[in-house]
């Protein structure tokens, strides 16, 4: 099974930002955005050959700051948002008057250079290219600066690409951009208020309901909001015990949502029924960083935490297939009321499917490929992705 | 010669043998079985072979030897023979003196019974002249007495209605009775002749009015049983249908039977039922089998079927009466909440069940006392139900009184006075249960009370149960707490944590042991083992420590994480103190220590150095000289740092920061430490430093560094996870120029 081993590949900075190339459904392709406070932050552009198991990659410079949250565009593969902190004082060594340094999370929609893909493609092992590489062009800033710091940008779901949501402190925004993405504006917005200092610190745009709702994280907190209105549409306090870090939205059951946190546990939430998680998994010794439902076999769930792993479940139960078969497109919807009746006839059986120890430090970002369901990345703060694949005898479980 | 001769001499000294018994039993096995001709005293002896094999075998020495030696026991054997053969003699000639003896005194005797037989046939003459003389006179005094007989009889029959009233008017109606009942086939019989006809008419006329006022007597009540059985038998006499009798009898001691009325204590209540109802039941049962089942056969035939007819009345009757009575008892034994005071409980149902017993003599078929068993069973399962449900709520109820307690730091003592009460209750409860196995009770012997109510209903559902009970009380502290933010105060999670591992090791086994003794179960079903309850226990226990150790972590880590999450750290000012946070952490740290070590010994931790306290941080110091000497920008440089560190982690093992931890205070400590410095590493890498900033971090490092490594099993552990935050405020620092260790260590001793 060689096939299934995994490829590592090692950036030098430090990184926390990963995202699958959205628009690109034919190459395997990873974005990474690195942190680095000293030198010059770029953006890796991995590609995975999987037929020769090769990585090969280009970088582009991102200069504006430090990246933390990366996020490419659904419908044109060359666009992308990032989030990146600006520090004030960077560059100017040794500021003496401390009171003038701060540091400001800004948000920008940024296009790769044309080339890029072209010709400029080199393998990570070449030193030379390194020294110069392109920059990403600036398409326009989300300008935030009176709502506070980004923590992340999101984009509209199978979209045109013409509209993000920004979601900075405690004000979920949504931008409208223009047709070539050059300006954006914002269209409607939504403040979170309560108590003390509220922060979201993470979002997903649920892909159901025509694209009219979103999924935010504050503290222990869940939200649900109808984008039409900007109006809270549901709100799961406490749902998990400590912070919450991140969601995702079932790609096949509109209801479904999973949420990760730092009680190193994973929960899956119908939204229909908030008082109790449909299901909880504990496998994590530390914080549970991000979970990553698979794009079209919902019943894959990836999660990567603090612990340094990343496990991958196989949530039958609870997944819009039943188990051992394929539901067409078609009958999504008919798939949830028949779950019920399939889960009397037979026990399901959630499982772990197994668990990838190839990280030494902590794991914040995972994702699945847009091209290949069956392959995803990590990436651990010390810089390492990692590719790893669905094992092959689930994976011909799951289609045959 | 002498060699024919020895055998018949031998023949002939057997059979006087024999004929004096002188036969030996041994001897006789012997001579049956030996067959060999040679033997001179066996039976199959043949002098030729003997002879020839003497012949064959001896020298002329042994041959004259034998001979002598045969020639003396021949003689001796002679001599022997003569001897009998005298003492035979003798005793024919003492035989023949008795005989001619007798022959003389036969004669004599002859004589008189001849004499004896002329005198007898004298006497029977005399006799049968006599008789002649008096048959005349004999036959008149007979006819005289017939007469004087017949007379009486007239007479009395005559009188008989006069005396039939007299004894109405005085309430004799059993003399009455009698009296008609002697009259009544002599008036049947002469009824044609009309006098005779009119005493008939007149007896049946008083005998109705009789009749008519025994049955207002039987249907008044009023009186007693043993009034009433004496009114059914004359009616029965004066041939009354038995089936309505027995209906009227049976509804009349319906009504007699008093309902208990409720009273304020069940032995009370119990006894008050038995006294009346069993007793008056009792006598019912009697009376009536005496009435109309076991009645003389003497009766007319119509009588024939009454007894079955009257039995299943009867069952029919006690039947429904108890059920009632059953009822009422089973409603009171239900009042019977309080679980003060089993011994009222069961001596009551003892009463009860003894009672019934003399029910169950009476009545052999009747379903009366194993319905009555039956609710003694019912009320006993029902009493361990009650008590497993008191165990309960002692066991939270004294929980609370330990979460009240907790304050004061006597955690040892408030663990052995909750496990000392909690077993103290159990023994009472056990004894208290004991009660209804006890020798002297009679349902005791009942099949139930010896196997199922010992293993099942004592063991299983009140000892096994409450065990259990108390292990998932300890497991739901674990998950409910975890959702709303830790409700149960640590310290409870501590104990109770002590005490599942306690139950663990002694008190589980100690109590199933008590148990089966007290109990003497015998397992006929499956029951739980006793390596299962304490998997369960042993499971609950490190749970609870689990559970501790993560609640006291994230206690540390809120505190940890708020100092990070709210400076701003850019801006900070350079440090002059450890900051206050860092000394809560590390009180907070001790106290947990002091607290765990109250309750938990104190394990193994690994050799460590003597200078622990002052030892650098390796990553830090190697990163620091690389960013001093490499030029301003080259990708490369940040990759040493991180080599670094690879190689570092390269050579200690992964650590796992919500691990199960063991049961010592090491490792509780341990553990708590891991998860608040992970948290610490998290915050501090989600921020962005300035150059004071980091140097605050290095400072509060190094006085954790200088604290917390006595607590831990593994130092190595405290220092590799406090490089890492060092290392990891490094890396996200603006401008990063570390401080001297030797201010660090100074501003640390200050504290």
């Amino acid at each position: 099974m060689e096939d299934d081993a995994p490829v590592i590949y090692g950036l030098e900075f430090q990184a926390r930002a990963l995202t699958s190339q959205t628009a690109e459904s034919d190459a395997i392709r990873f974005l990474v955005g690195t942190q680095s406070l000293k030198f010059d932050n770029q953006i890796h552009i991995i590609d995975f050959d999987d037929e020769n198991n090769i990585i090969s990659k280009s970088v582009l410079q991102h200069e504006a700051g430090e990246i933390w949250h990366i996020s490419a565009s659904p419908a044109d593969k060359a666009v992308l948002t990032t989030c990146y902190n600006i520090n004030w004082s960077f560059g100017a060594l040794g500021v003496q008057n401390a009171s003038e340094s701060r540091v400001v999370t800004s948000s920008a929609v940024w296009r790769m250079p044309p080339e890029w893909e072209s010709g400029s493609h080199e393998s990570p092992d070449d030193p030379h290219n390194s020294h110069n590489p392109q920059s990403l062009d600036l398409l326009c800033h989300l300008d935030n600066s009176a709502h506070g710091n980004a923590s992340c940008v999101l984009w509209e779901p199978m979209g045109d690409g013409k509209r993000v949501i920004s979601l900075a402190d405690n004000h979920a925004l949504l931008w409208d951009l223009t047709e070539s993405s050059t300006q954006a504006t914002i269209s409607s917005s939504a403040t979170l208020e309560g108590k003390g200092q509220l922060k979201f610190t993470s979002g997903k745009w649920s892909p159901h309901h025509n694209c009219t709702q979103l999924a935010t994280a504050n503290d222990t907190a869940i939200r649900g909001w109808d984008l039409r209105t900007m109006k809270q549409i549901y709100c799961i306090e406490n749902a998990h015990g400590q912070l919450v870090r991140d969601l995702d939205f079932n790609p096949n059951k509109q209801y479904y949502l999973a949420s990760c946190g730092d009680d190193c546990k994973v929960k899956f939430w119908d939204v229909r029924n908030i008082s109790e998680p449909v299901k909880t998994l504990e496998e994590h010794s530390h914080w549970v960083w991000s979970v990553r439902y698979n794009h079209s076999h919902d019943q894959l769930v990836l999660t990567g935490s603090s612990d340094s792993r990343v496990i991958l479940s196989n949530m039958v139960s609870i997944s819009s297939e039943p188990f051992g078969h394929l539901v067409d497109d078609d009958d999504l919807s008919d798939g949830e009321d028949n779950h019920n009746d399939e889960k009397t006839k037979e026990p399901l059986q959630d499982s772990i499917i197994s668990m990838y120890e190839e990280h030494e430090d902590s794991v914040y970002a995972i994702e699945w490929s847009s091209a290949d369901p069956w392959l995803f990345a990590s990436l651990s703060y010390d810089g390492r992705l990692v590719i790893n694949r669905v094992p092959r005898a689930l994976k011909y479980r799951i289609l045959l | 010669m002498a060699s024919v001769s020895v055998p018949r001499k031998r023949r002939v000294h057997g059979m006087l043998k024999l004929y004096y018994g002188l036969n030996e039993e041994g001897k006789t096995v012997d001579q049956a079985e030996s067959l060999d001709p040679c033997d001179i005293n066996g039976p199959h002896f043949d002098p030729e072979v003997y002879l020839n094999k003497l012949r064959r075998e001896c020298s002329l020495g042994e041959l004259m030897d034998q001979e002598s030696c045969m020639v003396k026991q021949i003689r001796s054997l002679d001599s022997d023979m003569q001897t009998l053969v005298y003492e035979n003699y003798n005793k024919f000639i003492s035989a023949t003196d008795t005989i001619r003896k007798m022959k003389n005194d036969f004669k004599k005797m002859e004589d008189e019974m001849d004499c004896l037989t002329t005198n007898m046939a004298a006497i029977t003459v005399f006799s049968a002249r006599i008789s002649g003389t008096l048959q005349d006179q004999h036959a008149q005094i007979t006819k005289l007495s017939g007469v004087h007989t017949l007379l009486r009889k007239l007479q009395f029959l005559f009188e008989l209605p006069a005396r039939l009233n007299k004894c109405l008017e005085l309430q004799a109606y059993a003399q009455a009775v009698t009296s008609h009942r002697r009259a009544r086939c002599v008036l049947q019989q002469y009824s044609h002749m009309p006098s005779f006809r009119g005493i008939q008419d007149d007896c049946h006329a008083i005998m109705d009015k009789l009749a008519q006022e025994l049955r207002q007597k039987f249907r008044d009540g009023g009186s007693s049983a043993k009034d009433l059985s004496e009114c059914v038998e004359l009616l029965l006499q004066l041939d009354e249908p038995a089936e309505e009798l027995c209906d009227k009898f049976l509804t009349h001691a319906r009504s007699l039977s008093a309902t208990p009325t409720a009273g304020t204590d069940i032995l009370e209540f119990i006894d008050r039922g038995c006294n009346e109802f069993v007793s008056s039941l009792c006598l019912v049962i009697a009376s009536y089998q005496e009435l109309f089942v076991n009645r003389p056969q003497e009766s007319n035939l119509a009588y024939k079927n009454i007894p079955q007819m009257a039995v299943g009345k009867l069952h029919a009757f006690v039947d429904s009466l108890a059920a009632r009575y059953f009822s009422l008892v089973e409603r009171r034994i239900q009042e019977e909440k309080s679980v003060g005071d089993n011994s009222l409980l069961v001596r009551a149902l003892d009463r009860f069940h003894r009672r019934l017993q003399a029910v169950a003599k009476l009545l052999p078929g009747s379903a009366v006392p194993s319905q009555g068993t039956e609710i003694v069973v019912r009320a006993a399962r029902e009493r361990v139900k009650q008590y497993l449900a008191a165990l309960q709520s002692f066991y939270l109820d004294s929980l609370t009184d330990v979460r009240q307690a907790l304050a004061a730091p006597r955690l040892p003592e408030l663990l052995s006075s909750l496990s000392a009460s909690i077993l103290n209750q159990i023994k009472t409860v056990l004894a208290s249960v004991h009660l209804f196995t006890a020798k002297d009770i009679t349902f005791s012997n009942k099949p139930y009370f010896k196997g199922e109510f010992c293993s099942q209903g004592v063991r299983e559902s009140l000892v096994v149960n409450f065990i259990k009970f108390v292990c998932q009380s300890s497991r739901q502290f674990c998950e409910s707490a975890v959702d709303r933010g830790g409700s149960t105060p640590p310290a409870l999670l501590l104990l109770l944590s002590r005490l599942c591992l306690d139950y663990e090791t002694s008190t589980i086994s100690y109590i199933l042991t008590l148990t089966d003794e007290q109990f003497l179960v015998q397992h006929h079903s499956p029951v739980t083992a006793v390596t299962a309850l304490c998997g369960e226990a042993r499971e609950a226990a490190q749970k609870l420590l689990n559970h501790y150790v993560k609640v006291q972590g994230l206690i540390i880590s809120q505190m940890l994480r708020k100092s990070v999450e709210t400076r701003d750290w850019v801006n900070t000012i350079e440090p002059r103190n450890v900051r206050a946070v860092m000394k809560r952490v590390v009180e907070d740290t001790t106290s947990i220590d002091v607290q765990v070590g109250l309750l938990y010994e104190e394990g193994v931790r690994k050799a460590h150095s003597s200078d622990s306290s002052k030892r650098t941080f390796s990553v830090y110091s190697s990163s620091r000289q690389q960013s001093r000497y490499t030029p301003s920008y080259t990708p490369s440089a940040p990759m040493d740092t991180n080599l670094m560190s690879n190689i570092h982690k390269l050579f200690s093992e992964r650590i796992d920061i919500f691990s199960p931890v063991e049961f010592n205070k090491v490792s509780v400590l341990t553990g708590i430490i891991k998860i608040s410095l992970k948290t610490f590493l998290e915050c501090v890498r989600l921020r962005t430093f300035g150059r004071y900033g980091l140097q605050q971090i290095q400072v509060d490092c190094h006085y954790l560094q200088m604290y917390l490594w006595r607590f831990v099993s593994d130092e190595n552990l405290v220092h590799f996870l406090l490089d890492e935050i060092v290392g990891s405020t490094a890396h996200r620092c603006l401008d990063p120029a570390p401080m001297e260790q030797s201010v660090i260590e100074v501003i640390c001793e200050r504290g």
